[in-house]
């Protein structure tokens, strides 16, 4: 693997800086322009910058497809932090791993903008919403294209602040607002471990000149202490947990569905939240000296895929059940660069963001007909009037299931797979997680789409499939949630993994790595995998089509357990009873007894002896001013002539 | 030519100007002001183009005989150390002065004040006497006296009076430790000086140097003011009117920051490299207990305030790492807290302008009505939060970065500020300017004037352009800030030729 990536062959090319730049054009004419523009125009400016920024991004992607393997696009911009020996420059990178993510990033954003030309069609901050999207595209362009760690965290954070600003985009409710802010300190709270992980690197990676790009850190990790780049990776993961919602950072994001939806299918689970997948897969040559670390990774991972999943089975709010999907999904991804099949963690994040884009999209669709209804439980039949949104949606229910032949099948199998190489007790909860998985979506499908209508008769009446801009993207990204899975077919099919192969000069090529299972193992694994998918979509057919009174009764009985559910292991109400609370009561307590108390009851205290003494001295006291300014210079001389004493 | 005079006394000539002109024509005062302060400006931004950038020792020096028989010169001088924030002192009047258009009562006065105010901030950061740098010193307080005394809010003279005791406590004790170390040089020399230069040379005894030590240290450390010297500063900040506010924050505050790097540390290098560990937890406390605190503070201009505990615990603990990244991010983020700081209380004035209250709890749901107010009000606040891409977080990563090569755990604990920064700050701002309008007196506010927007425009500009082009500034910094570091270290090396007990370790992460 190490030999691989000695051949990286460096390009020079002058063009990479117009793919973030072009969506930040669009930016400035929303924020200065927009306002006083028609709202076509913005509307056909905001997805025309991401989609010439996707055709740049296509280029790039193609010099790196038919250059020779290793080939790294590069762009200085200019030197961004020289203190000392830091000297971190803003500069721009593409090689096949950042050649994906921006696909990805301007190929879904394009997308997602287009139908969002239709979904916030009419809404009163339509180029403040572009705004942010366009900006959210930037910083995510500069996260997957940064060439060092410092300036990837710009996009980072850039990201939160787009998802902070897009989750509390109806500001004038409390609660979107809220939970605007939620994601955003939990974020921090991530950033925080992350930021203390760069310090540490920084300071061990030995003397001289410090870029902190990837290729220096890649090459220095190997004289730092095992120790160390454990602390080091550990405290990145932590960053990574609040980015991509994991335990025990993942509770922002089932709060973070208060933004408009479109919003959810672009950052909420197509890419913000896949930033720690990458995370790990750009920094893999240091996650690999560190296993312990990745064993971490992998267990956080695999916990969470279920963990969330279990969440998904009870709750009832359309964008909620897609969201524990979204947290489980990524725990899948996380599994997988945690057992060291990199390219197999970005293929599930490439699939998932085909599948779940589309999922989130059917559901704004679905809201959008319902009139912003979003109780499954009021839902019910819409297949006769949604049939474009109906069919899309199917399609991704059965891509995220993991039915065979769709995406979801081929990238969560490879996933499996290695799990299975690496630790069966892994694989055994990954496979329970793809049986939830399967129960919750077939269950959410159901609900909304099979069966009786269940709205109310106003809601029925204005019934009505989406505008072309919504049901589009719906279609596109349908027909990408079915041939996306074909570039990773398992090693003994047709053409193989093209996806891995093209990945493996820059994260590894982990199938050939060692305990690669035997075919007759690898048929057996897959078969577990598709009896699980169809046990779960079978007992949800079955709980949510023919016997509807099943799951009341079974609610019923293990009441319990089904609260503990419903109350997302009422996580929310433990940190807020372990760590909000103490926290505000401790600065009420700083406040008031310290800081007015102890610090002012003293200096006033001191004022009032002053006084006091002042009233008594009164007697030989004119109240000339001159008099003062005597005793002044008096006591300072007094001190003086005691210092100079001593000296 | 006398470039630095000219930039110290400008402001004092437009204050007689303004004398001038009489007390009806408001506008015309206002006009005046305006225009008279861009003259420093224009002048600090010569001084910038001009600056040798490469050199580290002070540049555009000037020196005259004043009371030559004590040692007492008029000197100045200019590193970079000082040079940015000439500059910024310079850049920030004439904002200052645009929020004047608010003032009605006794404009001249107020007008007046501020450009006395300005000669005695400016003359401080050039002095190199430090007769000269104490003159200027309590020439800045006098000013700010009379600005919290008369146009500050109800409590004004409680908070006036606190912020003049406070402050003398600390500056005569200076001004003893000042002439004792010019009587020591004339000990050792032969004749006195207050030569910041000379005193450099003087070696002292460790116990004396100590006190001395001890003594500036007090002195600066209100001034910052580090915890727990900081309970002036709330008062001193919710009395005061808008534009003190802002000149208190964005530089006054500084010159404590800025008299620890000038005169406490090279000074007495030895006992710097004592005292910095009790620094750096002081820096940390101050981090945490500032934000602590600020997050339940009712009042918004008293939460800004505290908030500056909180982030000028961050310009102390990068300093106290003795190192060029803590320092120069020190430096920085002084730069940074003038700006956004100053940019957070613009904002708080122009809705005490309107609403005539501070209260958080008046406020809600502000975006419908003043959405131009919100979106600058929004990057100052991510400003001052620190988000990358925006000036703040250069200054804060520089700061940490610095702090964990030599105090790992201080730099840890200072990092939990990122968090509690985020929190106060958007929490402020979500109750102030998100959910439902729920006053109808805010409802039909009215949004910023285009003179509004001109105060906040150019701090926006420049929150960008530091956030994504820190190098100007750094580079400019760098060979004085390690001058200053290569002194602290040779003489506390010196000091203690054996490197065991930690003291003189400077060189461990020291020049990284």
């Amino acid at each position: 693997m190490h030999e691989i990536q000695a051949a990286v062959v460096a390009e020079h090319v002058g063009f990479l800086w117009w793919i973030p730049a072009l969506p930040a054009i669009g930016v400035l004419f929303h924020i200065f322009l927009g306002r006083r523009v028609r709202e076509t125009v913005v509307s056909v400016i905001a997805p025309a910058v991401v989609g010439l920024s996707f055709i740049l991004a296509s280029v790039a992607f193609c010099r790196i497809w038919s250059g020779p393997p290793g080939l790294v696009l590069q762009q200085t911009l200019w030197s961004w932090l020289p203190v000392g020996s830091l000297n971190v420059a803003f500069a721009l990178q593409v090689d096949a791993l950042t050649a994906v993510m921006i696909l990805v990033v301007t190929g879904v954003g394009f997308l997602i903008h287009l139908y969002s030309v239709g979904y916030m069609h009419g809404d009163p901050g339509y180029a403040r919403y572009f705004a942010y999207l366009n900006l959210f595209t930037v910083a995510m362009l500069l996260l997957v294209m940064a060439d060092n760690l410092l300036l990837m965290f710009v996009g980072w954070e850039g990201v939160g602040l787009c998802s902070y600003l897009l989750i509390g985009f109806w500001y004038d409710k409390d609660a979107n607002a809220s939970a605007g802010k939620k994601a955003f300190i939990v974020n921090r709270v991530g950033d925080a471990a992350f930021l203390v992980g760069i310090f540490l690197l920084f300071w061990h990676l030995g003397p001289g000149a410090h870029s902190l790009s990837f290729t220096e850190i890649a090459e220095r990790a190997r004289h730092v202490s095992p120790a160390v780049l454990t602390a080091v990776t550990l405290l990145l993961f932590i960053g990574a947990t609040g980015k991509s919602a994991q335990l025990p950072l993942y509770v922002w994001l089932p709060d973070a569905m208060a933004g408009p939806t479109p919003v959810s299918a672009l950052i909420h689970a197509a890419t913000m939240v896949t930033a720690g997948v990458y995370m790990i897969a750009r920094l893999h040559s240091v996650y690999e000296l560190a296993p312990v670390s990745l064993e971490v990774v992998a267990i956080v991972g695999a916990l969470t895929a279920v963990f969330a999943a279990t969440i998904g089975l009870v709750q009832t709010d359309i964008k909620k059940v897609l969201a524990y999907s979204t947290i489980s999904q990524l725990g899948y991804m996380f599994l997988a660069v945690g057992v060291g099949a990199f390219a197999a963690g970005i293929f599930h994040l490439v699939t998932h963001a085909f599948f779940k884009a589309l999922l989130f999209l059917g559901s704004g669709s679905v809201i959008h007909a319902l009139n912003g209804e979003q109780d499954i439980r009021k839902m019910g039949g819409l297949r006769h009037h949604l049939p474009i949104t109906y069919r899309t949606f199917l399609v991704g229910t059965l891509a995220i299931a993991g039915v065979p032949g769709f995406a979801g099948f081929f990238s969560k199998d490879m996933i499996l797979a290695r799990a299975f190489a690496h630790a069966p007790i892994l694989w055994g909860l990954a496979l329970v997680g793809a049986g939830l998985t399967a129960f919750y979506m077939l269950r959410l499908f159901s609900l909304v789409f099979l069966g009786e209508c269940r709205a109310d008769a106003r809601t029925k009446a204005h019934l009505h499939e989406s505008p072309s801009t919504m049901t589009v993207p719906l279609v596109i990204l349908a027909v990408l949630a079915v041939v996306g899975g074909y570039v990773g077919l398992p090693e003994f099919l047709a053409w193989g993994n093209r996806f891995g192969a093209f990945l493996a000069p820059v994260v590894g090529n982990g199938e050939h790595a060692q305990h690669h299972p035997q075919l007759t193992l690898e048929l057996a694994l897959i078969g577990a995998s598709i009896l699980a998918v169809l046990t779960g979509m079978g007992l949800a057919y079955r709980f949510y089509v023919q016997a509807p009174e099943i799951p009341e009764r079974l609610a019923r009985r293990w009441r319990g357990a089904y609260r503990l559910l419903w109350n997302k292991y009422y996580v929310d109400e433990l940190y807020d009873a372990a760590i909000v609370r103490p926290v505000t009561q401790l600065a009420h307590f700083l406040w008031r007894q310290f800081d007015l108390a102890v610090v002012d009851g003293a200096v006033n205290g001191a004022g009032e002896a002053v006084q006091e003494t002042g009233r008594w001295l009164r007697r030989w006291q004119t109240g000339n001013v001159q008099h003062y300014a005597l005793s002044l210079l008096l006591g300072t001389l007094a001190l003086l002539a005691y210092f100079l004493g001593r000296g | 030519m006398p470039l630095l005079s000219l930039i110290v006394f400008t402001p004092l000539l437009a204050a007689l100007m303004l004398v001038g002109i009489p007390r009806e024509q408001a506008q015309a005062l206002r006009r005046a002001a305006l225009l008279f302060s861009l003259v420093p400006f224009a002048l600090a931004v010569w001084l910038l183009l001009e600056f040798n950038g490469a050199r580290g020792d002070l540049q555009w020096t000037e020196r005259a005989a004043w009371i030559p028989r004590y040692g007492i010169h008029y000197m100045l001088g200019v590193d970079g150390i000082s040079l940015f924030l000439v500059v910024l002192t310079t850049f920030l009047m004439p904002i200052v002065f645009l929020q004047a258009w608010d003032v009605h009562k006794r404009l001249k006065e107020y007008l007046v004040l501020l450009f006395v105010m300005e000669t005695g901030m400016l003359g401080a950061l050039v002095a190199t006497d430090l007769f000269l740098f104490y003159v200027f010193w309590e020439l800045m307080l006098i000013p700010m006296y009379f600005l919290i005394g008369i146009w500050g809010g109800e409590r004004r003279i409680y908070a006036a009076i606190k912020l003049v005791l406070y402050t003398m406590a600390g500056s005569l004790l200076m001004l003893v430790a000042m002439i004792y170390l010019a009587i020591a040089h004339q000990q050792e020399v032969g004749q006195y000086s207050f030569a910041w230069e000379h005193l450099l040379q003087l070696r002292l005894p460790l116990e004396t140097q100590r006190l001395l030590f001890a003594a500036f240290a007090l002195a600066f450390a209100i001034k910052v003011p580090m915890f727990p010297l900081h309970t002036w500063l709330p008062d001193a900040h919710t009395e005061a009117p808008t534009g003190g506010s802002v000149i208190l924050a964005a530089i006054l505050l500084k010159m404590g920051t800025y008299g620890f790097l000038r005169f406490a540390i090279p000074l007495f290098p030895e006992v710097a490299v004592e005292a910095m560990p009790i620094i750096a937890v002081l820096a940390v406390i101050g981090i945490i207990y500032g934000a602590l605190v600020c997050m339940v503070q009712p009042d918004l201009k008293r939460l800004v305030a505290y908030s500056s505990v909180s982030h000028l615990g961050f310009v102390m603990l990068g300093m106290a790492a003795l190192n060029l990244q803590g320092v120069q991010g020190s430096l920085y983020q002084m730069l940074n807290h003038g700006l956004s700081t100053g940019g957070l209380f613009l904002a708080v004035g122009a809705l005490y302008e309107r609403r005539h209250t501070r209260l958080i709890a008046e406020f809600g749901g502000l975006w419908a009505p003043l959405p131009v107010y919100g979106a600058l009000f929004l990057v100052v606040m991510l400003s001052s939060v620190g988000l990358p891409g925006l000036n703040g977080f250069v200054g804060e990563f520089l700061i940490l970065l610095g702090a964990f090569g030599r105090f790992p755990w201080a730099a840890i604990l200072g990092t939990t500020g990122v968090i509690l920064g985020a929190v106060y700050l958007l929490w402020m701002f979500q109750r102030v300017m998100f959910g439902p309008v729920t006053n109808p007196e805010n409802k039909s506010l009215k949004d910023l004037s285009v003179r509004e927007i001109a105060m906040f425009a150019p701090l926006v500009v420049l929150f960008v352009f530091m956030g994504l082009y820190p190098k100007p500034f750094l580079v400019r910094m760098e060979p004085s800030v390690r001058l200053t570091l290569e002194r602290v270290e040779s003489r506390a090396r010196s000091a203690s030729s054996a490197c065991n007990d930690g003291i003189a370790c400077v060189a461990r992460g020291g020049q990284r």
